[in-house]
């Protein structure tokens, strides 16, 4: 049995559905995350589960008891808020004792639980101080100590590292990690970034205008986008519009105006006729002067339009027949040469039929 | 540099116009002369005219009495008003609760008298004290709510999310928060009610004067020292009243504007 279960919540306000129908199933010690654009319904979804929030319709379960209309301060779940919420009038062992403090333990007990919480964050000998004393990172740490001091069930986090800057957001992220293997609880993320969502995750569920559009373990979502939504939304993925002509198999053969009849896959049924998407990320596009294409290779030639230089790759935008843009990523790997085309250079593209998926629209 | 000059000019003579009288007063309360616009030499006589003069330190007290009532009444509805305004967030709530500020007071004290007539309530201290327990309402609830507009709403919600109760997360986390928005309200709400005069004309009845009305009674006869005096004092009580609300809460007297 999932630790914890979404049995199609619905939550509307007035005539706006931000989460619609969702069902979920999460297990116990997992690191689940919600991803999408903002506005989709992932930080109303949190807020349901967290019980600030009830659903219109649905129900959630815990451990298989039902906790839909339990308040949040029965629920063994807690939550890490964007702006860390730590209560400013009180000192940092302050914050973290107030789970204990509300549980009525005793107060030798909350003493020796606190200092041992501050240690395991690495702010040992800080208790004393006050919020608005701590650099970000701290602050983090200190929110992290206060919500898992009490050891819930469920340790929801909404966007938690939005406000850090970039290298302290990648230190955070590896603690993240190794700290929820620690404590084994389930974490449930919520994040608009999809390359936290990549690093950090067992499971994403991508959402979009409410709805759950995809779920599963980081690479299979990468990799095997099931619609043009997530292919978009998670990293880059060129996308050429075109029309089933034949199949065999999970091998398609599409028609792409102004390119012709290209090789594609299927990961879903398809019929003949039906127009999609084709979809490739841009490092499965090879690139080079010249290809002479291997056999169930795509094959196609254009100009370089635009360059991206990004230190450890290079993104070119490569001009196809009929004026399409192509995206392809290089890396930068070969020793003394700083770049391999300039703007105007004629190239040749080819990719593997398995890297192009047909997406429904 | 013209420029920066005329505009010091410009705010000297701004500042001279608003304080020069308030400065005078306090002058003259000092001077032995017998009439209140003369000069004569230093004295702290007046002030001790002022403390043997029974209908005076009453009117005082009076006036200290029910500034105290109201704006401790006021305090707990206004922080109420405040709270409800936010959790409840109805578009006629803030302007039913702040439409006393832009009432005259005029309006308002006729008003009640005749409210207080039809209701067969004695005028008097009591009347006097429910007049500006209503007016002083409006004035806490816009201090306390920009105190609270400027709380972080989850943090509310991280208190019950870590096992406070309602109640609770209001005890251990609104209220120490809003404390400083709460104080500055109170005080506030004691200046604006120690000083009234209009709202408190019309609702006091024969018997019952408080410090503004006696020392409106008194200049219709003379303008001695002693309303110098009594002024200077008044004006000192407020003064500290009002740096004490700016220093708990700085921003609640830039909401007033």
């Amino acid at each position: 049995m999932a630790l914890l279960e979404i049995r199609k919540a619905t939550r509307r306000f007035g005539h706006f559905v931000a989460v619609r129908e969702v069902s979920l199933e999460i297990e116990a010690g997992e690191f689940f995350t919600l991803l999408g654009p903002s506005g989709c319904g992932k930080t109303t979804l949190l807020r349901l589960i967290a019980g600030f929030d009830t659903p219109d319709e649905g129900r959630i379960l815990l451990d298989g008891c039902d906790i839909t209309l339990t308040p949040p301060e029965r629920r063994p779940v807690h939550t890490i808020f964007q702006s860390y919420a730590l209560f400013p009038h009180m000192t940092v062992a302050d914050n973290v004792a107030f789970p204990l403090r509300m549980a009525r333990v005793a107060h030798g007990e909350i003493r020796v639980r606190v200092a041992q919480a501050l240690r395991e964050v690495q702010l040992a000998g800080m208790g004393e101080r006050l919020p608005q004393e701590l650099s970000g990172g701290q602050k983090q740490r200190v929110a992290i100590a206060r919500a898992l001091i009490d050891r819930p069930r469920v340790l929801l986090l909404d966007e938690p590292l939005a406000a850090l800057d970039l290298k302290l957001r990648e230190q955070m992220q590896l603690e993240l990690i190794t700290l929820q293997r620690l404590v084994g609880i389930t974490f449930v993320y919520v994040t608009h970034d999809q390359g936290e969502a990549l690093a950090l995750s067992h499971r994403i569920g991508v959402m979009n205008a409410g709805r759950i559009v995809q779920l599963g373990a980081p690479d299979a979502v990468y990799e095997f986008p099931q619609t043009r939504f997530v292919a978009d939304f998670i990293g880059t993925c060129n996308l050429l519009e075109g029309t089933v002509r034949r199949q065999t198999g999970a091998r398609l053969t599409l028609e792409v105006s102004g390119l012709g009849e290209l090789a594609a896959s299927a990961r879903t049924p398809v019929q003949v006729g039906e127009r999609g998407v084709l979809a490739v990320r841009p490092e499965k596009v090879r690139i080079a002067a010249q290809i002479v294409p291997a056999p169930g290779e795509v094959h196609l030639q254009g100009v370089i339009h635009d360059q991206l230089y990004l230190g450890d790759v290079t993104v070119y935008k490569v001009e196809l027949a009929g004026g399409r843009l192509l995206e392809a990523l290089l890396p930068n790997s070969a020793a003394g040469v700083v770049k391999f085309f300039e703007v105007g250079d004629h190239v040749d593209l080819a990719w593997r039929a398995e890297a192009a998926l047909f997406l429904h629209d | 540099m013209a420029r920066r000059a005329a505009l010091y000019a410009a705010a000297l003579v701004a500042y001279a116009f608003l304080y020069v009288p308030l400065v005078i007063v306090v002058l003259f309360s000092f001077s032995a002369s017998h009439l209140g616009t003369r000069w004569a030499g230093f004295t702290l006589h007046w002030y001790r005219v002022l403390l043997h003069d029974a209908a005076m330190l009453h009117a005082a007290w009076n006036s200290v009495i029910i500034a105290l009532a109201a704006s401790l009444a006021a305090t707990v509805f206004g922080t109420l008003a405040a709270l409800a305004t936010r959790k409840y967030r109805l578009r006629f709530l803030p302007v039913l609760v702040l439409a006393p500020l832009s009432t005259p007071d005029i309006l308002q004290g006729v008003s009640l008298l005749v409210f207080f007539v039809l209701l067969n309530v004695t005028l008097g201290l009591k009347s006097v004290m429910l007049a500006h327990i209503s007016f002083c309402i409006a004035y806490v609830a816009i201090v306390v709510s920009s105190r609270l507009a400027g709380m972080d709403p989850s943090l509310v919600e991280a208190a019950r999310d870590l096992g406070a109760s309602p109640w609770k997360g209001f005890w251990l986390i609104t209220l120490p928060l809003l404390a400083p928005g709460i104080m500055a309200g109170g005080l506030l709400a004691f200046t604006m009610s120690i000083d009234d005069f209009v709202i408190t004309f019309f609702t006091a009845g024969a018997g019952t004067t408080t410090l503004p009305l006696r020392i409106y009674t008194m200049i219709k006869v003379a303008v001695t020292p002693e309303v110098n005096a009594v002024s200077t004092l008044l004006m000192a009580s407020t003064l500290v009243l009002v740096l004490s609300i700016s220093k708990l809460a700085p921003q609640a007297l830039k909401g007033m504007g």
